[in-house]
């Protein structure tokens, strides 16, 4: 798995690439505090077009973000989600707690307008 | 003549030894043409579970998992057995969003998975002696499908 991070109009976008399991989780999720802590960003912007696979790990590490985010009155996107993914995401309640959109800029394009 | 094949697998539950196990099961899997959403299916159950053996059945060791795996006919079967702890509720443990290990961020959807993915999910567990997950997943054969609709097989 690989990560890229960066900020965009107080957002911080995720871009995620290879496969993301449980032996990958704990490696995203401090990449994102890391930056989180540092910067503030308001929205975090998962981009997941390059992911090749997903399990519920994901699901977790998402889920977890979306808490903090969510008490600085902030939102999590998810773009570039195949099907399978999308049905994990959908299971997991998370689809109706997310903002889901095509690509990264339309996320930070509505982002903006919410 | 029925279509039957198998394969064994054993690895030490290392975490990164969960892209493996569901990439020889996709691998194994192929043999029946499955569509690239079946394939994901299958994938996604496989690393559920031994994800599963991994973080609670083997909580503070390395145990051993097994992986078995049949084809009958377009049905694929994997079983996935470990010799760790067992699991004390399995009613809890199978319900939606339940984690045991809330500490490590996991959604608790592991089972939920399993079970939307795949067509049939047993689990048999034993307290103090581990636990073995059955999956099924009857697979619709992309070549069956193209020669249906080619109206060569009825």
């Amino acid at each position: 798995m690989e990560i890229e991070l960066f900020q965009d109009r107080g957002n911080l976008v995720v871009r995620i690439s290879g496969e993301l399991d449980n032996h990958f989780a704990g490696k995203l999720k401090d990449a994102i505090e890391s930056e989180w802590k540092r910067d503030m960003a308001w929205n975090i912007i998962f981009d997941l077009k390059n992911l090749k696979f997903m399990d519920s790990s994901g699901v977790g590490v998402i889920m977890g973000r979306y808490k903090k985010v969510k008490e600085k009155g902030g939102k999590i996107a998810i773009c570039g989600l195949s099907n399978n993914m999308k049905k994990i995401i959908e299971l997991s309640g998370l689809l109706k707690l997310v903002h889901i959109y095509e690509d990264v800029e339309t996320a930070l394009n509505e982002l903006a307008l919410i | 003549m029925g279509n039957k094949n198998y394969m064994k697998l054993e690895i030490p539950a290392y975490s990164n030894n969960e892209s493996f196990a569901r990439a020889v099961v996709a691998a194994f899997a192929a043999r029946l043409d499955p569509t690239l959403e079946e394939v994901s299916d299958i994938k996604t159950a496989v690393s559920e579970a031994v994800t599963n053996a991994i973080i609670h059945a083997y909580e503070n060791e390395i145990g051993i998992i097994l992986l078995y795996s049949f084809i009958e006919d377009s049905s694929l079967a994997v079983e996935v057995t470990d010799q760790g702890k067992g699991i004390d509720n399995l009613k809890q443990a199978r319900e939606a969003f339940y984690t045991s290990r809330p500490e490590l961020e996991r959604s608790g959807m592991g089972f939920t998975i399993m079970e939307s993915f795949m067509d049939e999910v047993e689990v048999e567990t034993v307290s103090g002696e581990g636990t073995t997950v059955r999956m099924v997943k009857h697979l619709s054969s992309k070549k069956m499908q193209g020669e249906k609709s080619h109206g060569t097989v009825e």
